[in-house]
């Protein structure tokens, strides 16, 4: 199992369980700073709930969680809100406020969290619309008239105003068509290297082997709520691991 | 056929014990719900644009229905008042006797209705729809509380905004009352207003205005509360919104009589 002198984000002997149902078993792994990791697995492998723990949005049954070296159980309601801003969050299906534009919507957390002028607020809107391939005469359009990857593109750029530490993906890539998906990959590596200045740590939830095989620095594998491999993405790719080959094969 | 009988009283004792238990359960979370509503209302950040668009929303997008409802209800309650009361030759007692239903009775209830059919709703639909499409769960992970950005708002509006059309409904109603029975059943004007002023008080007004406000309040806990249920998919939406409208009517009736019964010995 790799471990890291620093994780960005740090699970110690965690284990969910909801009623009789173990989600997450004993689970102890951790996630570089700074690298595009993805959590693959099958549907119900726990890869949802590993991802709201990460949040915070539940809690381990025993065990902790530590993100940028900060205990999680540590946090009250009020603390953990506000540490949760250090994250940033594509959705499956980019989550988007409908009754928003998608220029409102990035607008949205720079309003509810910053101080900035609605100038300024403007200025920077159109720089990250703009820095995810979003045109100006779409600026104005609510997510209904926008296509899927398009709204995908606003989601990250949503995700990204706060300038995140840590940016989430959940499924960033299933249901699009091939072209879309090869757009999203290359906007969360774009992403993950623009802001390498800035120790972005990207994480990835997916079933879509290869996408992630495409972009990702590391890759664990989680099944019946276990890690079962965790490699670099190259030495992932000839794992032995029967389940690991089955998935890649597939 | 003892044993077949038997075992049918058991399942539906079953059933009547489970339906109890998911009533108190349900109360139990609706409860939970509303202290969670006084807990963020008094939290900042108070974000009074959102209280406002709502207001305008349940407010003033209500008034042409409430308008319309409160005109004919008027109307018609003066000419079945005049018509019955005629036999007994006080046919000019039609305006205060509409006045006073319309204010203790009418107007907060039928108004209350109408928002829970309206705005009620809305509000668990907007929800519901934000829920299953992750947009809650967005806030959440930007570390905004979901209670806080979609409840609270649409609570404090409803509050406001059901005692005011109450109004409005009150005086449509009167309206309607004077003009059918001045115009049309030819009460005299004057008998008609002497008597209003006569039999007319102000804890009337009172009464229908706490009730409206208490069912503006309860409607939107109901509303917001059934949309933050749902959970699968269009189908729930629909089922939240259902149950949304349903219970906030049905509230609004039952409210009604406890709020009657309390209000009578103190106003």
């Amino acid at each position: 199992m790799l471990t890291f002198e620093d994780p960005a984000i740090k699970f110690k002997n965690v284990t969910k369980q909801f009623g009789e149902h173990v989600i997450l078993k004993d689970l102890s792994f951790d996630i570089a700073r700074n690298k595009i990791t993805t959590i693959l697995g099958f549907s119900g492998a726990g890869k949802s709930t590993l991802l709201k723990h990460i949040l915070g949005i539940i809690k381990p049954t025993s065990g902790k969680v530590f993100v940028l070296g900060q205990d999680l159980e540590e946090l009250d309601k009020v603390q953990l809100r506000e540490f949760r801003r250090n994250f940033g969050m594509l959705f499956q299906y980019a989550a988007l406020f409908d009754s928003f534009t998608a220029e409102e919507n990035v607008a949205f957390p720079l309003e509810e969290f910053t101080k900035l002028s609605t100038a300024e607020i403007a200025e920077k809107v159109k720089v990250l619309l703009l820095s995810v391939g979003i045109k100006e005469d779409s600026f104005k359009k609510l997510p209904s008239e926008l296509s899927g990857g398009m709204r995908k593109r606003v989601g990250l750029a949503r995700g990204l105003a706060l300038g995140p530490d840590i940016m989430l993906y959940d499924e960033p890539t299933t249901g699009l068509d091939p072209i879309t998906t090869k757009m999203v990959n290359n906007l969360i590596v774009e992403t993950a290297t623009i802001h390498k200045d800035r120790e972005m740590t990207s994480v990835i939830i997916s079933h879509d082997v290869k996408a992630t095989l495409e972009i990702s620095d590391y890759v664990a594998f989680l099944d019946r709520g276990t890690i079962i491999e965790y490699l670099p993405v190259l030495e992932f790719k000839n794992s032995t691991n029967p389940l690991v080959q089955e998935f890649i094969n597939l | 056929m003892i044993e077949k009988l038997t075992n049918l009283l058991k399942h539906q004792i079953e059933d009547l014990g489970m339906t109890v238990i998911e009533g108190v359960n349900g109360l139990g979370a609706i409860s939970l719900f509303t202290g969670r509503f006084f807990y963020w209302v008094v939290k900042r950040p108070f974000r009074i644009h959102l209280f406002f668009e709502q207001l305008y929303f349940i407010g003033n997008k209500s008034i042409t229905i409430i308008l319309l409802a409160g005109m004919f209800t008027g109307m018609v309650l003066a000419t079945q008042t005049y018509f019955g009361f005629k036999l007994i030759n006080v046919d000019s007692l039609v305006g205060a006797i509409v006045a006073i239903s319309l204010s203790k009775e009418l107007a907060p209830v039928l108004t209350g209705l109408i928002v829970a059919g309206r705005a009620g709703s809305a509000m668990a639909a907007q929800i519901g729809s934000m829920k299953v499409t992750e947009q809650i769960d967005a806030l959440e992970v930007m570390g905004i509380n979901s209670i806080q950005y979609l409840a609270v708002p649409r609570i404090a509006a409803a509050t406001i905004a059901v005692p005011m059309l109450s109004i409005v409904f009150l005086f449509i109603g009167n309206f309607g009352s004077w003009l059918v029975g001045t115009k049309t059943l030819m009460i005299d004007e004057a008998l008609f207003f002497s008597k209003l002023g006569d039999f007319m008080y102000v804890s009337d007004i009172a009464q229908g205005v706490i009730k409206a406000w208490v069912f503006g309040f309860v409607i939107a806990v109901i509303g917001t509360y059934f949309g933050f249920q749902v959970d699968k998919g269009a189908v729930g939406v629909g089922r939240g919104t259902n149950l949304a409208v349903v219970w906030g009517m049905i509230s609004v009736l039952i409210l009604d009589y406890f709020l009657t019964s309390f209000l009578v010995k103190i106003l």
